[in-house]
Parts: C-alpha cells; structure tokens; sequence
C-alpha cells in the first residue's frame, strides 16, 4: 500500500511541477490551469494523509484505500476531460464562425475593390 | 457578386473540397443549363487548384481561411447569400455527380410548391446510376429513422442536391449542423414546421476525386448522424418547453 501511495505522490508532484513550468513558459493559460492543479494537489493530500484516505475508502465502501484513491483519481480526470472536450467543442463552433465571417468579409472587401460595390 | 437586382434570385452554390479534376465542368454546366444564374464555389481550403479553375470557369469564389467541413462550408455560402439578399439558393456538389439540367426543376419546386426545401432524390427515378449496397443498406435505414420524425417518407435523405428559399436560408444561417448536414437538415426543418418536397434527379458517377465516405467512416457516419437527428430532436424539445414555461410564467 505504501508504494503504491509513494507512486501517486510521486505523480500528483510531476504533475503540479509540469502544470506550474507550462504555466512559466505560458504554454497553458490560467484559467485551464486551475483543474489540474486542484487534481494534482488532491492527490498528493490524499496520497500523504492515510488516515483521511481510509476514511474516503470506508464510505465509498471500498476495502482497500488506494484502489479508492485510483478509482478518485480516475473520476477526476473523467471530469476534467469532460469539461475539456465541452470547451474544444465551444472553441470549435466559435473558430469555425469566426472563419465563416472572416471568409465573407474579405470576399466582399474584394468585390468593393473590384467595383461590385455589394 | 453583386446584391440580386430581382426579388426571386436564385443563387447556385458548390462546396468544394479538392475537386480541381470535376470543378470547371461543373461550373460550366451550371452555366449552360441555367444561364444568367450566380454561381458561387466555396473552397473550403482546397490544395489543389479549385479555386483557381472556379474562376477560370466563371464562377465567383469564396475561400475559407482552413479546412471546415461539409456542413461549416455549406453554412458560410448560405450566409453570403442570405447577406447578400438571394430569395433561392440549390446546392450542387463540386464532384459533378449532380445533373445541372435538374436545377430548374429544383427551382420550379421551390417556387411551386412554397415549401422551404426541395431536394434532388435519385430514388424517385428509375434512371441514373443508384448507390453502392453499404449505402442503400445506410439510405434505407435513414429512411425507417426519419419516417415517424418527419411525418411523411423522405426517398433520398443523404441527397446533396438541395434548393432552399429564404426563409430557410435565415435558420440555416444561424444554425446548420456542420459535419454530416444532409439529414440533421431535415430534422431541423421539421422541428420548425417548415415542409421538403423531393423532384426526381439524374445522378451520375463522379467527374474525378473519391467520395470522402469511405466504407471505413460508414459506421461512424451513421453512428454521427443518428446521434445528431436525435440530439436535434432534444434540443429542439428543450426549447420548446423553455418557451412555453416562460409565457406561463409571464402569464401569471
């Protein structure tokens, strides 16, 4: 049990350290930053602190403490990815009207140019 | 492309995707069949010369900045149309397996009939080529789905060669389903009261290029566009009972 929890410490740090170098380097804005530093950090809490751990585990009704952890962990990230593929999807209608009316209006700056005049 | 001068202008729209091979014939049989007409070819970020042999052909061009889709690029023609005030706009597809001679009868449907949308069905006429068996098994069962959504059977659901009036032109123009539209189309139509009517059309191989359904996609094909007929339905429901929630509301 305990390698096992060393192992999700060890991953919740990797984590927090990646998301807080890609938000140095800007390669992730902040506001898409604050999900996975939350995921990061509950792990590493609940990966340290046994006790509170078993606590989750026993509701849960779940014997064994890390498989509740994993089974966290999992759920969480289901969610993240969830509302990241709802933003992807926003992204996408916005990119594809703002490319719609950059289309149309370069079309019609054309024809002004040209003397259609519409 | 100026604003049409008359109030019941027909505009012919291509989406086109790397069709360099089939695009200047199909421009140009537009233009012998239905002379004096607009035609409009929407590159939809083509890197062959499309574009180019569109305007060689005499057709005026509107180029997307990137690569949208069927549905994303079948939207912005109808857009500039809309803008630009057309009363008809028919669909052509750029591979030249629509018969431009149909347009007409397209048209006269539209005029005809006051319905929102008349689409070109290769199944109201024994002539012209059909369709390979993955996509009849696909067709009909396309066909069972929409029966009881539609109220009426609709022969040819996945038919590209569509004529709309204005007044559908202005739905499609704030919302169109952007992957596979052909069918979600009609779903939308439907949920506004709107009607179709389907005319008989020639369908013949295509000119050059392969159909971008390749059997590989058929099943997630018809796995999209299921899940976005029913997905419309919903949407459209949820709307509804908003609506009508809120006037109870303002009522009390």
């Amino acid at each position: 049990m305990d390698r096992l929890l060393n192992v999700t410490t060890g991953l919740s740090v990797l984590l927090l350290i990646l998301v807080l170098g890609s938000l140095r380097r800007a390669h992730i804005r902040v506001e898409y930053s604050v999900s996975w530093l939350l995921a990061g950090l509950a792990l590493l809490v609940l990966s340290r602190n046994q006790s509170f751990l078993q606590t989750i585990a026993r509701t849960m009704g779940v014997v064994d403490a890390p498989v509740a952890l994993l089974m966290i962990a999992g759920a969480v990230f289901l969610l993240m990815f969830f509302r990241f593929s709802v933003i992807i999807s926003h992204l996408r209608d916005d990119n594809i009207a703002l490319a719609q009316r950059v289309a149309i209006l370069e079309y019609r700056i054309q024809s002004l140019q040209s003397g259609d005049g519409n | 492309m100026t604003a049409p001068a008359t109030t019941d202008a027909l505009l012919v729209i291509v989406p086109a995707f790397n069709e360099a091979g089939a695009i200047a014939e199909v421009v140009g049989s537009v233009h012998k069949h239905v002379p004096g007409v607009p035609v409009l070819v929407i590159d939809d970020g083509s890197v062959d010369e499309t574009a180019a042999k569109a305007r060689c052909a005499g057709a005026e061009v509107l180029p997307l900045p990137h690569h949208l889709g069927l549905g994303g690029c079948v939207q912005a023609g109808y857009k500039l149309a809309f803008e630009l005030g057309f009363e008809y706009v028919i669909r052509v597809d750029g591979d030249g397996q629509h018969d431009a001679r149909d347009i007409l009868r397209v048209l006269d449907k539209l005029k005809t009939s006051g319905c929102e949308m008349v689409i070109g069905s290769r199944f109201l006429n024994s002539s012209g080529i059909q369709t390979g068996v993955a996509r009849w098994l696909g067709i009909c069962l396309f066909r069972l789905v929409l029966r009881p959504i539609l109220g009426k059977p609709v022969r040819d659901p996945t038919s590209g060669f569509v004529g709309v009036n204005r007044r559908a032109l202005q739905v499609f123009s704030r919302s169109f389903p952007l992957e596979y539209p052909e069918i979600e189309t009609l779903v939308v139509l439907q949920r506004r009261k709107f009607r179709f009517e389907e005319v008989p059309c020639q369908m013949r191989p295509r000119l050059a290029g392969r159909s971008s359904i390749t059997a590989f996609k058929s099943l997630y094909y018809i796995t999209h566009v299921l899940l976005g007929v029913f997905v419309n339905i919903l949407k459209y429901e949820g709307r509804v009972r908003r609506a009508t929630e809120s006037a109870a509301k303002q009522g009390d």
